[in-house]
């Protein structure tokens, strides 16, 4: 017979407003098996837990169950109390009398009487309780990091300057991502590529840090300290080996015919490009769809010129297996498309851009060499017009209904490059709301108001009519009710941020979740931000949400602390609630190993006597290091051979029967 | 019928209280369970929960020893389907309970005595919300006689 222990706590009021912590007590002590029970303000205090510890030694209890607030909160607390009292800490059990009981109950009579059946089912599942020990696994000292932008290569730095070995894949040619093709950096103004490139020169030359960029992650198997990826190496028809970066081949391309990704689209380069000059890896690509020796066979000018003989049009994607012992997402965002956006004629009219589109052309090493001018006649615009919240704060199909966050400052700072640059240029911001969030934000956005001058119009635009070489803005001052019409050289839209296409597709391949924007979910909204819920699994940058840098690096160094705890430890500890074969009853059927998403049941012979016959027999078996513990199997196992530990049939039937007493 | 009678149906539908079952799995109806507790929604104490550590950990027979006990109603809650803690396990659960659903209206268990549904984390609201509109639809069914143990006193 078990000696089971009771203690209910008050959590202050929490719980005792709601539920006759007396009539429980006293209901208690006729429950079977029950021989102690106590109540306490805060069971979760250090007074409260040694009430548990002490009682544990002195009425040598065998199992004990708390009733108190979600197992959720604080069942490993009391795990631990009870471990330091010398029992095994899964033989002590919670019974959920605050979130489910006192919290959504105002009669106090019903809420005590289900405060005593919740207490009775945790009772009797914990008399079924078996000691459990959770097994060990080694982790791996080497992490992921997914996506080569600020956050990525802050993060793989930290992980890196902490002593392990990091692995950076990125998709594009070069590390560096959206903030590579930024001008300046709100609110200090300073280049964007002056701060950054140090940073992927120093993730380049750092002995711990791999760079697989042209890459991409397409399997990933495991569970913390123990995943396993596959990395596919995309044909870069260089061998990097051999390329020394000079850029004979770029220049003598005859195919200068694609659209620069990096510089939005607003120039033109080669079939074999870098992105742009500062590339880490500085090794060039070849476009196999634009390249002329790939098309037609004929050309072949840049395996010519090549001095190295690094042209090798014949490599093929390699598929790399690694293992790891943390990852860590940092896939970042695009902005939205802007075709349904017809009223600002974005599509059709050439000087109405995108604010990134505007980084590209105030940049000095961008395509116009830092001249501002208009992309259609090249010509120095006279008007700009800013408008803000393009998608964002939209709750319409093409919108998104979130603030995409960054655009209100950039706004501002273009409007400020603009004036610095041409001070007899006017420029007018169009906006919603003004949010200037942020260390030394307002004071920026100010500055542009007060010192550069920029016209600041509360109200939207309604639309734009391209008329001769203007853009007539339409669009109403809401403070005044004004209607106004600006003969603008230029628009910028400041269109909104979103999750990157292929988010979710990433987000079913780690099992972590995204919301309904696709932006990956965080495992707590304030107090596990950087965490997601399958262990192991890191997020940092715009991925989770939009960001501006100084968010994104710090969250990049938070993620890298979290992976390094995971990375510092030698062993893991498991989960011990896994499944378990009772090896007389399978039948061998394994369809168990069929439902297994973890492919944690194998099969293996067992040899047995019957009838004084030695007889070998296939029977499954459960790797405790693989099994997750969601016992899918218990249910599909036609015998009824497998269970789950700490979740047992029993155990379920028992609670089933003690709540409907 | 009689005025009075209707009143004595009125009086014993009144008396009648219900007991529901529901088994939420760990990751997302337990949590959003939290979650109605944390947010202070309301939902009637008839419904009593057991925690599981995914949906497809919940046998048919847990369902049909709880109705044989005495319950009026048996609620299964998991995540939404793609968004399983163990990847695949709700699928599973959505397959192994619409044959269970077939089963319990064969032996005359009424169908709204018996609800599998999605509940994430952050879905308080639903969670009271679905949790109220099982208990008033088995109110309006009365107490479950099909299948009870006799010798079972509630």
């Amino acid at each position: 017979m078990q000696r089971v222990g009771v203690f209910i706590c008050w959590c202050g009021t929490n719980i005792s407003s709601t539920v006759n912590i007396d009539e429980v007590v006293a209901a208690v002590k006729n429950m079977p098996g029950v021989v102690y029970s106590k109540d306490y303000q805060y069971m979760c205090s250090e007074v409260g837990q040694n009430l548990v510890k002490d009682a544990i030694k002195e009425h040598n209890l065998t199992r004990v169950v708390v009733a108190a607030c979600s197992p959720r909160m604080h069942e490993s607390t009391f795990r631990k109390a009870a471990k330091a009292a010398g029992l095994n800490p899964y033989l002590l059990e919670i019974a959920n009398i605050r979130e489910h009981c006192s919290w959504v109950h105002k009669d106090k009579k019903a809420a005590t009487q289900k405060a005593i059946s919740l207490t009775k089912a945790a009772v009797a599942k914990a008399i079924l309780n078996q000691p459990l020990i959770p097994g060990e696994v080694g982790v791996e000292q080497r992490a992921l990091v997914i996506g080569g932008g600020i956050a990525g290569i802050q993060t793989a730095l930290d992980i890196a300057d902490a002593g392990y070995e990091v692995d950076l894949v990125e998709k594009t040619p070069s590390i560096g991502g959206k903030m590579a093709q930024l001008d300046k950096t709100f609110p200090t103004l300073d280049c964007s590529a002056c701060i950054l490139t140090p940073k992927m020169v120093d993730a380049s030359m750092h002995d711990k840090i791999n760079i697989y960029s042209y890459s991409e992650v397409e399997e990933v198997n495991g569970f913390v300290g123990n995943f396993e990826v596959v990395i596919k190496q995309k044909a870069r028809s260089i061998d990097m080996e051999k390329c020394t970066g000079c850029g004979i081949c770029l220049a003598k391309c005859p195919a200068k015919t694609a659209l620069s990704e990096f510089e939005e689209g607003l120039s033109k380069r080669a079939a074999i490009y870098t992105p742009f000059p500062q590339a880490v890896p500085n090794v060039p690509v070849i476009d196999r769809e634009t390249c002329t020796k790939f098309r037609t066979g004929k050309c072949g000018v840049c395996a010519k010129v090549c001095p190295t003989g690094a042209i090798d049009y014949e490599q093929k994607d390699e598929r790399l297996n690694q293992k790891y012992g943390a990852i860590i997402v940092t896939t970042g965002y695009d902005l939205i498309n802007l075709d349904s956006f017809g009223e600002y004629q974005y599509a059709d009219h050439p000087d109405v851009i995108t604010g990134l589109e505007f980084e590209r052309l105030v940049n000095a090493a961008g395509p116009t060499a830092g001249k501002l001018v208009r992309p259609s006649d090249k010509k120095k615009p006279k008007k700009v017009v800013f408008i803000q919240c393009v998608g964002s704060r939209d709750k319409s199909e093409r919108g998104k209904s979130y603030c995409s966050k960054i655009c209100c400052m950039y706004t501002a700072k273009h409007a400020m490059l603009l004036r610095d640059k041409y001070p007899d240029c006017e420029a007018y911001v169009f906006y919603i709301d003004v949010r200037t969030a942020g260390k030394g934000f307002e004071e920026f956005q100010r500055r542009a108001v007060e010192n550069y001058g920029v016209n600041y119009i509360k109200g939207m635009v309604g639309k734009i009519f391209p008329t001769g070489d203007k853009l007539k803005v339409n669009g109403v001052d809401a403070l005044s009710g004004e209607v106004l019409e600006i003969d603008a050289d230029m628009v910028v839209l400041a269109s909104a941020t979103q999750a990157k296409p292929g988010a979710s597709d990433v987000g079913r391949m780690l099992s972590i979740s995204t919301d309904r924007d696709n932006f990956f979910t965080e495992a707590h909204p304030k107090l596990r931000p950087v965490e997601t819920h399958c262990a192991g699994i890191y997020l940092a940058g715009a991925c989770q949400g939009p960001k501006d840098i100084p968010e994104t690096v710090a969250q990049a160094s938070a993620a890298a602390a979290k992976a390094i705890g995971i990375l510092s430890k030698s062993k893991l500890v498991n989960n011990p609630c896994v499944s378990q074969v009772d090896e007389s009853v399978c039948s061998g059927c394994l369809a168990c190993t069929k439902m297994c998403p973890y492919e944690a049941i194998t099969e293996k012979m067992v040899e047995q006597k019957v009838h004084g016959k030695i007889r070998r027999r296939r029977v499954a078996e459960v790797n405790a290091a693989l099994c997750q513990g969601c016992g899918g199997c218990t249910v599909t196992c036609r015998p009824g051979a497998i269970d789950l530990k700490g979740f047992s049939n029993k155990q379920i039937l028992a609670e089933v029967d003690a709540i409907c007493q | 019928m009689s005025v009075i009678a209707n009143n004595a149906a009125v009086k014993n539908a009144q008396a009648f209280e219900p007991l529901i079952v529901a088994f939420c799995c760990n990751w997302c109806s337990y949590a959003g369970a939290d979650l109605a507790g944390t947010s202070r929604l309301n939902y009637p104490a008839n419904i009593k929960i057991i925690r599981v550590p995914c949906s497809c950990r919940v046998n048919a027979n847990f369902v049909l020893r709880a109705f044989q006990r005495g319950a009026d109603g048996v609620i299964i809650a998991g995540c939404h389907p793609g968004d399983c803690h163990y990847m695949t396990g709700n699928y599973y659960t959505r397959r192994r309970f619409s044959l269970l659903k077939n089963l319990l209206a064969y032996v005359g268990i009424e169908e709204a005595r018996f609800k599998v549904d999605w509940i994430s984390a952050s879905e308080g609201n639903k969670f009271a919300d679905v949790m109220n509109g099982v208990l008033e639809k088995v109110h309006k069914l009365g107490p479950n006689r099909k299948l009870r143990d006799s010798r079972w006193r509630r």
